[in-house]
């Protein structure tokens, strides 16, 4: 050892700071004893031998020596602090699994979320997203949509009246009227919107519940692109390979008419009570615009066709959550909200 | 009908791919499945007992021995036997057990006991041509199946089963007929065609409302017994539910639910003199056959005689004509009355009945003659009888047959499919049109059960449904964007639910009808009842009822939002505003064991907090009013307030803190880009003394005014209330800086004694 140079003993010293970093308690107090100790540590030894290095040396060592002195006592201390705060099983340590610190997370309403989603497939269909008044006239409610008023039709509709003529809308169906009668084709637009029906409460019914309509008007729209759209939105909401029906119907404003249903998402298709052991659940009205329609609301019925679809996301909600009762999406309990984060 | 075995599934399906889908399906007779029909072989007194028998009989696989207490078995005859282990209508199980001593397998039964009459005399006699052991429903002929369908209201052809079987001979490609009438004989007459009036069995008819009632047909039938109906006519009009009366009003049930022609029979003894279909006069009254009287008005098509009304037209008849065990003469009437006058009336009389479900859908009335025939035969076959005089068919304006022409390249249009001429032909002829060629076109005649059909689209409808929508193509194809922009107000809804859900409110949606909300609320004419009378004015009353829901389930912390539609009353339309409320009540944040119990609750400021989350979106100021804010948009004008809510509340429950607001989507402006500062900021406090009625805003105010472009921010970071103040300590941390240069202290320190000096001037602000 004696052959090494002051410097050279330094930096030996110094390699042993590594060390401390893996150190236990033992390991740290025998380095202790080793680097510092007061008979065989080295750097006391160098310190207590600097009198025999030349004067030019002595001062630069000593402060090296000193500094090293310092980063050993600084680290040691530093690392006994760390193993302390390791050993949980002191009790001084911390739990880290007590819960965290939360904040309150909101929902938003599971229909407002059924809204938005089939609204966005929509949109990737190029269907634009447009609202209406709640408060219309029986005129763009009814006439317009080939709904005469002494017609049976009508019936389907039991309507809230605020004066004769005015009506709280039973359907979305006006903003076709409207935006037909403001726009040119191409129209391809969905609404949303909040609807009307003299229907009290019940499990299934409400007297306001929540309607999503479409409208696709130009020059060259089938039925054969009607089902492929229907088709496009059934699969992109519900499951790839659901099965879709279109079954003949009747609706006053679209000429074919058909409902269509989806194999049961419940039973997938084999039969149970919310199919009514049909294997199928009925999700939307739709069909070719009515010429009639057109005509009424200022298009050309030789020149344009489109299709037009209306669904209810009340309904679509309960499917899908398994709610047994509408009425639960209007009493806003907080343990019922809760439950549909995103 | 159609000739073939037919599975009642298969119909369903076929049924609904037509557009007339079963709601249910249900078996007949499948509670009587366990039993069978045997023969009794012997029959001996039983050694015990005088009333009861012994009997040995045969069930097809084995011979037992059955007690039986019924007077009428006998050796020899076959009757419907219950093995042990059946179980019959009632839930009522049949053992094995001893009768006075001797073992009884199985119960041979009463008709009362197999659901299937009141008769409890006997057991049930069977004369059927079966072996033993065969299912008794099946033998009897008891075994059906009910379909039940949702018939939409544009097809009143398929309100009857003739309509039925025809759309499902045109999707099997069979033809239909009409099943025989046990007895009968076919009627051959054609009703005399008059303009106004016509005699039949002595009576004179007068059509003096042909816009009522286009065509009305009568015939005279002498010499009925009236009594019940034989069992095939009562099981058949039982199945779909309807009650058998008599022979007479069961054989018109019969005809309407067959052939969805509507008949009424009248007494004909009891019509005084003539049969007269007019308007009813102003005051008269009818009691109809329900044992109400209804006042008539002249809107209403009556038929009357020659002093009163007799029935009201196409709706019910009057009890003073009724059918009774009495009757011998019967006039029948056959109709067709005008689907808006019959809708008109049942309204008025608000009495809806099978007859007026059908009429105002529209009948047949090229259909007419043939159902009067049949309905005379049957009528004869059930009830006896003979026609007198030839019938009457008054029509004043035969219709025109309706002809559309089709374009065979038009469908091609608008079903993105080409169809064959011969093959359009085929599926219309299936369904009785008739179609002749013409030019590029078709000329289709529509048979008189259709008034549905109209327009050359009625027709393309006809051959995609007979075609099956299920067999065209799902090809996706390009598309032209629209020409309708998205309603930008729809994307500002969108940025309020993502905020408010972040800041941890549930979007609520609750009911926009309910009582009274002042005298601006526009009520409803029609309500459901006085709690949904009104359209509400404001969100914050649901709000606030669901609070106290939650709280009557002990849920302390509620935290909701909603937006949507209110309404107010004006001289017009009502308005129709887009609002928004948020309320908050209770843990301000979940409670976390680092602050023990202390957790706290929403106060005015996480309002506040709320409140300018909205005002982000949505833009406008505040104002205080008292103890609350009133928002106010960039005119000025008030949109909304805030503040603490009143509610039910249990002892517990911590305050509410709300607001509402209507809003409206504002333009959207792109920032412009400002440098971002490269010299340090300097910070200075200020401590400052407000005198009472002087706001933190004012100060703030003139803080920015006064210290001018150097102010980067100004925040408040503590407030401090003490009796040995001349008001309250209010202290603010002014950062500023300088884009040009480096300020010095000497910098800051002016700007903050121009300040000072300025609230001091202004507002009498002093430093503390």
């Amino acid at each position: 050892m004696s052959d090494l140079t002051a410097h050279e003993r330094l930096a030996e010293i110094e390699g042993a700071l590594k060390t401390i970093a893996s150190a236990d308690p033992t390991g740290l107090a025998e380095l202790r004893n080793q680097i510092l100790g007061r008979k065989a540590g080295k750097l006391t030894h160098l310190l207590r031998s600097l009198g025999g290095l030349p004067p030019e040396d002595r001062r630069e060592i000593g402060a090296a020596a000193n500094r090293l002195k310092t980063r050993f006592e600084e680290a040691i201390e530093a690392r006994l602090e760390e193993t302390r705060t390791e050993s949980s099983d002191g009790g001084h340590g911390e739990d880290l699994s007590m819960p965290a610190r939360a904040l309150w997370r909101g929902n938003r309403h599971p229909v407002t979320v059924v809204v938005d989603e089939i609204c966005e497939i929509f949109r990737e269909l190029g269907f634009t997203r447009v609202v209406g008044p709640e408060v219309e006239t029986d005129e763009y409610n009814f006439t317009k949509l080939n709904i005469p008023l002494d017609h049976p039709a009508a019936d389907m509709h039991d309507t809230f009246y605020l004066s004769p003529g005015v009506l709280l809308r039973t359907h979305t169906s006006p903003m076709q009227a409207h935006t037909m009668e403001n726009h040119e084709p191409p129209i391809r637009i969905v609404v949303p919107g909040q609807v009307y029906r003299r229907d009290p409460f019940d499990p299934s019914h409400s007297p306001v519940f929540e309607q999503i309509e479409g409208l696709a008007v130009d020059e060259d729209i089938t039925f054969v692109d009607f089902k492929a759209g229907i088709d496009y939105f059934v699969k992109a909401f519900f499951k790839k390979d659901t099965r879709v029906r279109f079954r003949p119907s009747y609706f006053p404003f679209t000429e074919p008419s058909a409902e269509v249903d989806i194999g049961c998402p419940i039973c997938d298709g084999s039969g149970c009570s919310t199919c009514k052991q049909t294997g199928f659940m009925e999700i939307m009205g739709a069909g070719m615009v009515h010429p009639a329609v057109f005509e009424r609301c200022g298009v050309d019925s030789e020149k344009y066709t489109g299709y037009a679809y209306g669904m209810g996301p009340h309904r679509i909600t309960m499917i899908r959550h398994g709610i047994p009762d509408i009425r639960m999406l209007f009493e806003n309990d907080m343990r019922f909200l809760g439950q549909f984060a995103e | 009908m159609l000739g073939q075995p037919l599975d009642a599934g298969d119909v369903a399906h076929r049924l609904a791919l037509l557009g007339a889908p079963a709601d249910s399906i249900d078996p007949v007779g499948a509670d009587l499945d366990d039993i069978i029909v045997a023969e009794v072989e012997a029959v001996e007194k039983h050694p015990d007992a005088d009333r009861l028998f012994l009997c040995k009989v045969n069930t097809g696989s084995e011979v037992l021995d059955v007690v039986c207490g019924a007077p009428n078995v006998k050796a020899g005859c076959r009757y419907p036997y219950a093995p042990v282990g059946a179980v019959l209508p009632g839930d009522f199980k049949i053992k094995k057990r001893k009768i006075r001593g001797v073992e009884s397998l199985g119960m041979l039964c009463s008709a009362s006991e197999l659901g299937l009459g009141t008769d409890s005399e006997g057991i049930m006699e069977l004369d059927v041509d079966c072996a033993n052991g065969e299912r008794f429903s099946e033998a009897v002929g008891l075994a059906d199946t009910i379909l039940d369908l949702d018939i939409t209201p544009d097809r009143p052809d398929l309100l009857c089963h003739k309509g039925v079987a025809r759309e499902l001979g045109a999707a099997l490609d069979v033809a239909f007929k009409l099943v025989p009438i046990p007895g009968a004989r076919a009627c051959t007459f054609t009703p005399v065609r008059s303009e106004r009036e016509g005699t039949v069995g002595g009576v004179k008819i007068v059509l003096d409302d042909p816009e009522g009632c286009p065509r009305y047909m009568a015939a005279a039938i002498k010499g009925v017994r009236v009594g019940s109906s034989p069992e095939w006519l009562q099981q058949r009009l039982r199945a779909i539910g309807a009650r058998p009366v008599n022979n007479v009003v069961d054989a018109t049930n019969y005809i309407l639910f067959e052939l969805n022609q509507p008949m009424h029979a009248f007494d004909l003894q009891r019509l005084d003199g003539k049969v007269l279909i007019r308007k009813a006069s102003k005051g008269e009254k009818l009691v109809t056959l329900d044992g109400q009287e209804r006042n008539l008005d002249p809107s209403m098509t009556m038929i009357c005689d020659a002093t009163k009304p007799i029935a009201i037209a196409g709706v019910m008849g009057g009890t003073d004509s009724e059918i009774g065990d009495e009757t011998t003469d019967v006039l029948l009437e056959c109709a067709y009355f005008s689907p808006a006058s019959t809708r008109s009336t049942r309204n008025a009389v608000k009495l809806s009945t099978d007859a007026s479900y059908r009429f105002e859908r529209g009948t047949d009335p090229d259909g007419m003659a043939d159902a009067l025939r049949r309905a005379v035969s049957l009528i004869i076959a059930v009830a006896g009888g003979e026609e007198v005089g030839v019938p009457v068919d008054i029509y004043p304006n035969p219709r025109q047959p309706v002809t559309i022409f089709l374009r065979p390249d038009r469908v091609e249009k608008l079903l993105g499919v080409s169809f064959a001429v011969e093959e359009i032909e085929r599926f219309l002829v299936r369904i009785g049109f008739v179609v002749a060629p013409r030019d590029e076109r078709l000329a289709v005649q529509v048979p008189g059960w259709r008034p549905d059909v109209t327009r050359e689209v009625d027709l393309i409808e006809e051959i995609a449904r007979l075609h099956g929508f299920d067999e065209f193509p799902t090809v996706m194809r390009p598309f032209r964007p629209s020409s309708v922009p998205s309603d930008p107000v729809e994307g500002l809804k969108d940025r309020l639910r993502s905020a408010f859900t972040a800041a941890g409110l549930h979007e609520a949606r609750s009911l926009s009808l309910g009582p009274a909300g002042g005298d601006n609320a526009q009520p409803v004419l029609n309500p459901l009842s006085s709690e949904e009378a009104f359209l509400r004015t404001g969100i914050m009353d649901g709000l606030l009822r669901s609070v106290e829901r939650n709280w009557a389930v002990r849920e302390r912390n509620v935290r909701l939002f909603e937006i949507g539609a209110v309404f107010e009353k004006t001289d017009g339309m009502p308005s129709e505003t887009l609002s928004l409320a948020a309320l908050v009540t209770g843990h301000s944040r979940p409670a976390h064991w680092s602050s023990g119990t202390g957790t706290q609750d929403y106060d005015l400021w996480d309002l506040k907090m709320l409140l300018e989350t909205a005002l982000d979106l949505v833009g406008g100021t505040l104002r205080q009013d008292g103890n609350e804010w009133v928002v106010l948009d960039e005119s000025g004008a008030p949109i909304g307030r805030a503040g603490r809510q009143q509610a039910d509340a249990p002892a517990w429950a911590a305050p509410v803190y709300g607001f509402e607001m209507r809003v409206s989507q504002r333009p959207h402006v792109h920032v412009h880009y400002a440098p971002v500062p490269k010299n340090p900021p300097v910070e200075r406090d200020l401590a400052l003394v407000l005198p009472a009625g002087v706001s933190a805003a004012e100060v703030e105010e003139v803080i920015r005014k006064s210290t001018g472009s150097l102010l980067e921010s100004v925040v408040i970071f503590d407030e401090y209330r003490a009796d040995d103040l001349a008001g309250r300590s209010v202290a603010w941390r002014i950062v500023l800086r300088s884009p040009k240069k480096t300020l010095r202290d000497k910098d800051a320190d002016q700007a903050m004694s121009r300040t000072v000096k300025t609230l001091r001037e202004t507002l009498g602000v002093e430093l503390r």
